[in-house]
């Protein structure tokens, strides 16, 4: 059954969330997972791209960049000065 | 604020010469800016520790987007309180360079506001650099800019700030509109270009002829080099003014065309197109007598980079000719079939070019839906053992076992 954007938003979070700390993921990282999880005829590379913008605008999530860009929940980064 | 500036002896030697000299610049901007004299002191000090002070920042940004800023930080805050954060951030910058003068004081004075002041006109990938800022001063750097109709440029795993050559606004040469489609693929791909979603960078680079003046066939991921594929157009006339008036175009020209499809009887000067290599060398020795073929269009290389993971590539011909006219769709077609394959299969920190050498250009081909061609082949290959499928039987193998 197609997911909506929203929905599949929710499992990018969680997702992310539930590395953190373990694995930084990528934007296609995430987009394969959907796809593994929910099957092509659930989403698609469109609607993920549509997800992680609006985890991106709503600020649940940021991209970081660590040797490459990864997204990751907002956090304190190590090397910030106060 | 000019007593802020400390003493720097080591950096004094760099004022030296007929050079201009980044430390002059910094000191000027010492006595706008306190960041300025703080850098000098850093700098100064990891001259004389032979230790950079720098930390990367990885988080940094502004609201929405994943590229353009480069965060930095020193690891010696206290004592450098003025750039214990020094963040770069990249501007788009307009296809070909082209600024009036009012843009370029509204973008200075913008930086002075919230930044260090410093700039660096161009980095290497054409953006303009804003050197040095706060992470409050981030969001409002970006608000005021976009006032101005500046937008950030790419960093990360995106689409990085596509550039290109004058074109066909200064000239001669171009044989295809290099500034129109860097200003069409920029707006096209804005979402690559923002939202970093690659394995690693892309860069697009647009030359107008095969002179290459933004090097684009070192230095892009997708060269999109301008040609022709009909005749060099020769004035007779003018290739023998150019003889009477000095030039030994045996020895200047015709000995040194890569294609050596070229003849001078004394009066007449020969070229056997089908052999010309586009190397350019014999127009710009006579610019007034030859000019590039009437039927222009540009020749599509991949591969590029510096190196990361394998060593420096250079970009081998993908497409010899393609017609480079609006809306570009020929182009932005092949350009989403290659994003489509390489980001789904690349890894992270493999540029697109090093991708095709791990799965292999037949591989690749097939993958994008493409035919191979002569042209495609960088150079021969080096493996002589090649097996042609068509003539290659399964069972071929089992009968010379059981012999």
């Amino acid at each position: 059954m197609a997911k909506t954007v929203e929905e599949i938003a929710d499992a990018m979070f969680n997702m992310v969330k539930d590395a953190m700390g373990q694995k930084k993921l990528k934007p296609m990282d995430l987009t394969k997972a959907m796809i593994s999880l929910y099957g092509e005829e659930g989403v698609d590379k469109k609607m993920c791209k549509g997800a992680i913008k609006n985890l991106v605008d709503s600020g649940r999530l940021v991209y970081t960049y660590f040797g490459g860009s990864f997204l990751e929940i907002p956090h304190r980064e190590g090397a910030a000065n106060d | 604020m000019a007593d802020n500036i400390p003493k720097t002896p080591k950096l004094d030697e760099l004022e030296k010469g007929g050079w201009p000299s980044f430390v002059k610049e910094i000191k000027m901007a010492a006595k706008r800016s306190p960041m300025g004299g703080d850098l000098l002191g850093q700098l100064e000090q990891s001259y004389n520790e032979k230790i950079g002070h720098w930390k990367h920042g990885g988080i940094v940004g502004v609201m929405g987007y994943g590229g353009g800023v480069i965060g930095r930080y020193s690891d010696l805050p206290e004592k450098y309180p003025n750039i214990s954060h020094f963040h770069t951030m990249r501007i788009n910058q307009p296809a070909g360079w082209y600024y009036t003068t009012d843009a370029l004081r509204k973008i200075c004075d913008i930086w002075e506001k919230h930044g260090s002041g410093l700039t660096n006109m161009h980095g290497s990938t054409g953006d303009i650099i804003l050197l040095g800022t706060r992470t409050e001063e981030l969001e409002p750097t970006f608000d005021d800019l976009q006032k101005i109709d500046f937008d950030i440029g790419g960093s990360g795993s995106d689409l990085r700030t596509p550039s290109c050559c004058c074109g066909m606004s200064r000239c001669e040469w171009a044989c295809y509109d290099t500034m129109a489609l860097t200003y069409d693929l920029t707006m096209h791909y804005q979402d690559e270009l923002h939202r970093p979603a690659f394995p690693y960078k892309f860069k697009f680079k647009m030359s107008g002829c095969p002179n290459d003046c933004v090097a684009s066939i070192a230095r892009a991921d997708m060269s999109i080099i301008g040609t022709w594929r009909d005749q060099i157009q020769v004035d007779q006339d003018a290739v023998r003014e150019y003889a009477e008036r000095g030039l030994d175009i045996q020895n200047d020209v015709i000995s040194n065309c890569p294609g050596k499809c070229m003849e001078w009887d004394g009066k007449e000067l020969n070229i056997e197109n089908e052999f010309c290599v586009r190397c350019m060398h014999c127009i710009n020795v006579m610019p007034k007598a030859l000019r590039p073929g009437k039927d222009r269009g540009a020749t599509i290389l991949i591969g590029s980079k510096a190196p990361i993971i394998e060593g420096a590539f250079l970009s081998s011909v993908f497409i010899p000719f393609m017609k480079i006219t609006p809306p570009y769709d020929e182009i932005k077609d092949l350009v989403d079939r290659i994003w489509d394959v390489w980001g789904e299969e690349g890894k992270n920190r493999e540029r697109v070019g090093e991708f095709i050498q791990r799965v292999g250009l037949g591989n690749f081909l097939d993958a994008i839906e493409m035919e191979p061609i002569a042209e495609m082949v960088a150079h021969p290959r080096e493996n002589p053992y090649v097996f042609y499928e068509e003539y290659y039987e399964e069972d071929d193998g089992e009968e010379e076992e059981e012999s």
